[in-house]
């Protein structure tokens, strides 16, 4: 009886503990995104930023474009049967917009570019911890998070967008290459529903939850690799890998949560 | 040629660094306890001890990378640590600070990690920064590789090049951990004569260098510190170091390990449990001899 007491006391502790941590770094997260959104006026700021646009912009843009067209492509093919069975095979152009604009465009971009720029700058932020570069700046009096992190968050405020869009458009000519050119849909219907049922308010919609999935996205990735030298789970570069793998996994997690949040705040 | 770097005569003072009842560490691991010590101004103090000894550690707390444990650190009379972060700032401005192992930017070239503080702080055209980040190299003796990159270095260049970013600013107080220890003898010598040339042009520079190596203490020292455990040993100029009975100061100073025949056997070697020793011999023959 005792026994089974201490095990039900130990465990409620370490969900307590977990639940803690969780918000402390929330909390922690949140100071550090005060912090980084502070520097962002700083001056000089220009070449870091557009340096910081053509590694997260210029850089994904194709593999955007090429996940964009297979999203869409799948979409048309699964949207297309699905429809089919209600014989409204017509209704496929504004199902897959819509798909794209409100949900998919928005999310599938920020994953991809956490994966690709996001795991990046965790462990481009994490190395330079552990080699001292941080101190380093911090003694020339040159905030890093004026340096490091500020021109990154700027640039993800102008690309995540910009990508979102590329990808949603992308994704809807792809909904045209398997609807329409493989599926033969008339290519009037297809359009001509897509402008009858997309309005304003879902791209506007769409272009809120990508700034918010940048500042998400990027701020997760810096803090992740501003405190590699913090974690309890690894050393060197044990710690920056850590740090990477810890900062993809809750950039999506927050991503998906943070979606949910949103549309129904939208809705 | 008017070296850029003579050129600026302003008054660079800085004040006694007072290090107070400190007790230096990281979270439960205690490195340094129980000293106070000072570091003169105007002065060039070593900083001397052996691997481990924490003296990069105390470097981190007099740059006021990390917080003592207990104690303070005194620049002019002022607590460090309870200076509001503008003066805190302020103060920080005023040091130059050469890494272990350089800490330079990867990202950057040579030539931008040196022109890096004077490009962030100063109005200085780029054709003004270029020409002191020339000099600054030339100095340290990597004229030439302003366009490398840090990984394309070795670690003795490395180490040259972080001083001369340290030394870009002329701060008044310049910190160096080892700024000699990597180099070979030649460039060792020069770095030392750097020190000291800076020393001369800029009379009121405070330096404080960590090293092991006792050429260069002789060289440099006006003041010198030694670290052993886990406190200061001594305190004082290089004449009441070379007269001490401290034996571990002696082996410093002799550079001479204890033989055998002394009656001071290797610890390590003692202190193994010889079942272990036979254990670990036949692990390693079996090693040596598998294919
Ligand atoms: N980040 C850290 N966390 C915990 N302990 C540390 C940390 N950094 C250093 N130490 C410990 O502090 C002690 C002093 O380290 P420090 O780097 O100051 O030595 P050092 O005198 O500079 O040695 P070296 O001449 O090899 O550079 C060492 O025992 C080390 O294990
Ligand atoms: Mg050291």
């Amino acid at each position: 009886m005792q026994q089974r007491h201490f095990a039900l006391t130990g465990l409620i502790a370490s969900l307590g503990r977990l639940v803690l941590n969780f918000i402390a770094e929330m909390g922690a997260m949140a100071l550090f995104a005060a912090q980084g959104i502070r520097h962002m006026p700083s001056r000089g700021q220009a070449g870091k930023v557009i340096r910081q646009i053509y590694f997260m912009g210029a850089g994904s843009f194709f593999l955007i474009v090429l996940i964009g067209l297979f999203t869409g492509m799948v979409l048309g093919l699964q949207g297309y049967y699905n429809l089919a069975q209600f014989g409204s095979e017509g209704l496929l152009g504004s199902a897959v917009a819509l798909s794209l604009i409100r949900e998919l465009g928005p999310v599938l971009t920020a994953i991809m570019v956490t994966g690709r720029a996001g795991s990046a700058m965790a462990a481009e932020i994490g190395v330079m911890r552990i080699s001292d570069q941080i101190d380093a700046l911090e003694v020339m009096d040159i905030s890093p998070m004026g340096y490091l992190v500020a021109p990154r968050v700027t640039a993800s405020l102008l690309c995540f967008p910009l990508l979102t869009s590329v990808f949603t458009i992308v994704g809807i000519l792809g909904g045209y290459v398997s609807g329409v050119l493989l599926l033969g849909i008339s290519q009037g219907v297809y359009f001509d529903r897509i402008a009858s049922s997309v309005v304003w308010a879902d791209v506007q919609g769409c272009l809120l939850k990508s700034l918010v999935f940048a500042l998400t996205v990027i701020l997760v990735c810096c803090y992740k690799g501003y405190f590699a030298h913090m974690r309890t789970d690894g050393m060197g570069p044990e710690a920056v890998s850590n740090a990477t793998t810890s900062a993809v996994v809750l950039s999506c997690v927050l991503l998906l949560t943070g979606d949910y949040a949103l549309t129904s705040f939208l809705l | 040629m008017r070296s850029p770097l003579s050129c600026c005569n302003r008054m660079r003072t800085f004040w006694d660094i007072e290090l107070r009842d400190l007790r230096l560490g990281y979270g439960e691991t205690v490195v340094l306890e129980n000293f106070s010590a000072v570091l003169p101004a105007g002065k060039i103090s070593v900083i001397l001890g052996g691997s481990g000894s924490g003296k990069s550690t105390l470097l981190r707390h007099i740059i006021g990378l990390a917080r003592p444990l207990s104690g303070q650190i005194l620049l002019g009379g002022q607590d460090l640590f309870a200076l509001p972060p503008k003066a805190f700032r302020r103060i920080r401005r005023r040091m130059g600070v050469l890494f272990q192992d350089g800490a330079l930017l990867g990202s950057l070239t040579l030539g931008e990690n040196v022109a890096l503080p004077l490009a962030e702080h100063t109005r200085l055209s780029p054709d003004d920064i270029r020409a002191i980040v020339r000099h600054t190299l030339f100095l340290v003796n990597l004229a030439g590789f302003a366009g490398y990159y840090p990984s394309e270095l070795s670690g003795g260049m490395r180490k040259r090049a972080g001083l001369a970013r340290a030394l870009v600013t002329l701060p008044p107080l310049l910190l160096c951990d080892e700024p000699t220890s990597g180099l070979d003898p030649v460039n060792a010598a020069q770095m030392d004569a750097l020190l000291l040339t800076m020393k001369k042009r800029f009379p009121d520079m405070t330096i404080v260098t960590v090293s092991h190596d006792m050429a260069s203490v002789r060289a440099l020292a006006d003041h010198i510190l030694v670290l052993a455990d886990k406190t200061v040993a001594y305190a004082g100029d290089l004449d009441g170091l070379q007269k001490t009975a401290n034996p571990y100061l002696r082996l410093f100073l002799d550079r001479a390990a204890p033989r055998e025949d002394d009656g001071a056997p290797c610890p390590a070697a003692a202190d193994l449990d010889p079942a272990v020793r036979g254990r670990m011999a036949e692990a390693l023959d079996s090693w040596l001899e598998s294919r």
